[in-house]
């Protein structure tokens, strides 16, 4: 049994920020991977993918991106190079390949069983992801047995599906990069389109993160949103991160022949069934995507930089056919292939302190989670809007780790020993710091 | 000389809705309604139905007074024409449904209304329920809905406020979405 004062789990950008966090604190702890650093980026993430947002937007505590293509959007063997760059930069003492496989609650603190032998920790914190199990509805009838189903997690590539029609099912970032990926391949779509957000790539000759970030949009704090559970709940942009810089919504999807139906509600009869609210989706859409152009432009005019942009101007509203069809006869239209689309949840089975709502969410308040010296990292609106981004994992870090320290501050008797004896271990088992050390632009951050 | 704030009232007592939401998200059995109404054949396509207690809140609740109608076909169905034909019920309940969602979310965002009036149509072929072709269904082929509404908003905040109303109604659901049906003989 190893002893520590904190242990995080899961080392992708949310669990190495708030590791960089403690490590400035002088806190001892060990973030606990079950695969190597960045796992989730290179284990569960299709062959086309990039980030959505920005390279300059790519910041964690102590690490500003400095490269030659700011404005580019990275792809995934970029992002998990840069992740695995971090965690050397800044020495994360991460242990990899080792499952956690039960938290239970123990006299001040936690008892961590992992694949590898258990710890006892004085503080926690949960940052495995927001995106461990896709969520795929439940339907009252089995699909025919001919039919292809993948979920985000395992599509890799179009090459990969059989020829023949396909129904992508759900139209947020994942849904919409698929239909066009998947349609362009020769492989006819249907897309299934539920509640969605429409955004344009660019607006007024900027990024729409940019605006996003210089408007204060994604600093929205939690504890400033009227219904902060449906905030948590709104499903990704639509959007693309490309080389093109293109706006993949449904319009363009439209262009290129993709056809629409609404929400799936049933199966039955060898159909899908689906909803008869498309017009109403598109029509609250639309109004959503005015109203953050109109949040843009007020703050361009109230800070007196109209001048530096191109006038404002809005997107022609999302077409909607008069009668969109109701049910998707799957052997008519030759669908050979569903893809699931429909968003993610969090698996905690392994965590058993009673810390879950009725809906199987983590209770927290911010990410501080409703136990003793616990903390959650790496959620949708966690403390910020942006709080999902990796730009957003630094401020939520800094934040809570003020919070832990003070909680470990208060804590019976401190473990003295057990520190000398780690960095004792520490000084012999590292290798000296490389030379990329100039990217650690700021040691105190 | 101080200019007052004119107070928004639409008439909605949107303060009691979302208590009414915090209550009753600690205590879920009592969100558990059981809509009820009662229908009785008259004559030929004629029945009368009412309405007058449904079960919410954990306990049976009695209206004011019994609400009653009648439903019939029209002439030109050989019928009788002594009150709206079923499918015309629909059709008030989604106007009816979509308008008070209306005056709830506008009172919520303190917009003043001062008209709203919709026209419900549902398109039908009545092959269907005639039994003529049976590829042709015996509801709707589908409803428009048009809503006029003068309020203290702009264009864009009126149509937020419709649409809004269709994201939470009921009939708007039952009419969009399949739903269970289970009819027994007793």
């Amino acid at each position: 049994m190893r002893k520590i004062d904190v242990i995080i789990i899961g080392a992708g950008h949310a669990g190495l920020a708030m590791s960089r966090c403690l490590s400035l604190r002088s806190i001892d702890h060990v973030v606990i991977e079950r695969g190597d650093i960045a796992n989730s980026w290179r284990t569960e993430r299709r062959d086309s993918l990039r980030l959505l947002t920005p390279n300059w937007q790519r910041r964690l505590p102590g690490f500003a991106y400095e490269g030659d293509d700011p404005n580019g959007f990275a792809t995934m063997p970029e992002t998990i190079a840069f992740l695995t760059r971090y965690a050397r930069l800044i020495a994360a003492p991460v242990e990899t390949r080792t499952r956690v496989t039960s938290v239970r609650r123990a006299d001040t603190g936690y008892l961590v069983a992992t694949t590898r032998g258990d710890w006892h920790c004085r503080a926690l914190v949960l940052a495995s992801g927001a995106c461990n199990i896709a969520s795929v509805p439940r339907l009252p009838e089995k699909l025919p047995a001919a039919i292809q189903t993948l979920t985000p997690m395992d599509y890799r590539n179009p090459g990969e599906l059989k020829h023949g029609g396909v129904l992508v099912v759900g139209a947020a970032a994942t849904g919409i990069q698929l239909a066009n990926e998947i349609h362009r391949s020769g492989r006819p779509v249907t897309l299934a389109v539920g509640e969605h957000i429409r955004a344009p790539r660019s607006y007024r000759g900027r990024d729409i993160q940019w605006w996003m970030d210089a408007a204060g949009v994604l600093d929205q704090r939690f504890d400033e949103i009227d219904d902060i559970e449906r905030a948590r709940r709104v499903p990704s942009f639509q959007l693309v991160g490309s080389l093109a810089r293109t706006t993949v919504d449904l319009n363009a999807l439209r262009d290129i022949g993709v056809q629409f139906t609404g929400r799936v509600v049933g199966l039955s009869g060898g159909k899908i069934w689906c909803s008869g609210s498309l017009p109403n989706q598109c029509a609250m859409s639309d109004l959503k995507l005015g109203r953050l152009l109109d949040t843009f432009d007020r703050w361009a005019t109230d800070n007196g930089r109209d001048a530096e942009f191109d006038p404002p101007h809005r997107l022609a509203p999302t077409l909607v056919d008069d009668n969109p069809p109701l049910s998707i006869d799957l052997a008519k239209r030759n669908i050979r292939t569903i893809v699931w689309a429909t968003g993610y949840r969090v698996d905690l089975s392994w965590l058993h302190v009673p810390v879950l709502d009725r809906k199987g969410r983590v209770r927290h308040d911010g990410g501080i989670v409703d136990a003793p010296g616990m903390y959650l990292m790496g959620m949708p609106f966690l403390r910020r809007r942006k709080s999902a981004l990796i730009d957003g994992a630094a401020d939520d870090a800094r934040e809570l780790s003020d919070h832990l320290a003070s909680y470990l501050a208060v804590l019976p008797a401190a473990a003295v020993q057990p520190k000398i004896e780690r960095f004792r271990e520490w000084l012999q088992a590292e290798p000296a710091a490389t030379s990329a050390d100039a990217e650690l632009s700021n040691p105190v951050s | 000389m101080t200019i007052s704030a004119i107070a928004v009232n639409n008439g909605v007592n949107v303060e009691a809705l979302i208590g009414a939401r915090e209550a009753l998200a600690k205590a879920p059995e009592a969100a558990q309604f059981r809509w009820q109404a009662t229908c009785d054949w008259m004559n030929g396509t004629h029945s009368r139905a009412t309405v007058s207690k449904f079960f919410g809140l954990g306990q049976e609740q009695q209206r004011k007074s019994e609400f009653r109608f009648d439903a019939d076909h029209p002439e030109v169905f050989a019928s009788e024409d002594l009150g709206a034909t079923p499918v015309e019920y629909v059709l008030v309940g989604l106007g009816a449904c979509l308008t008070a969602g209306i005056a709830a979310v506008a009172q919520h965002r303190k917009i003043q209304l001062r008209s709203v009036s919709a026209t419900i149509e549902g398109a039908m072929d009545i092959q269907g329920i005639l039994g003529v072709d049976s590829d042709v269904r015996n509801g709707f082929e589908g409803i428009k809905v048009s809503f006029k509404v003068d309020a203290d908003a702009t264009a864009d905040e009126i149509k937020a406020l419709v649409a809004q109303s269709q994201k939470r109604s009921a009939v708007f659901d039952v009419v969009t979405n399949p739903t269970n049906v289970t009819v027994e003989v007793v």
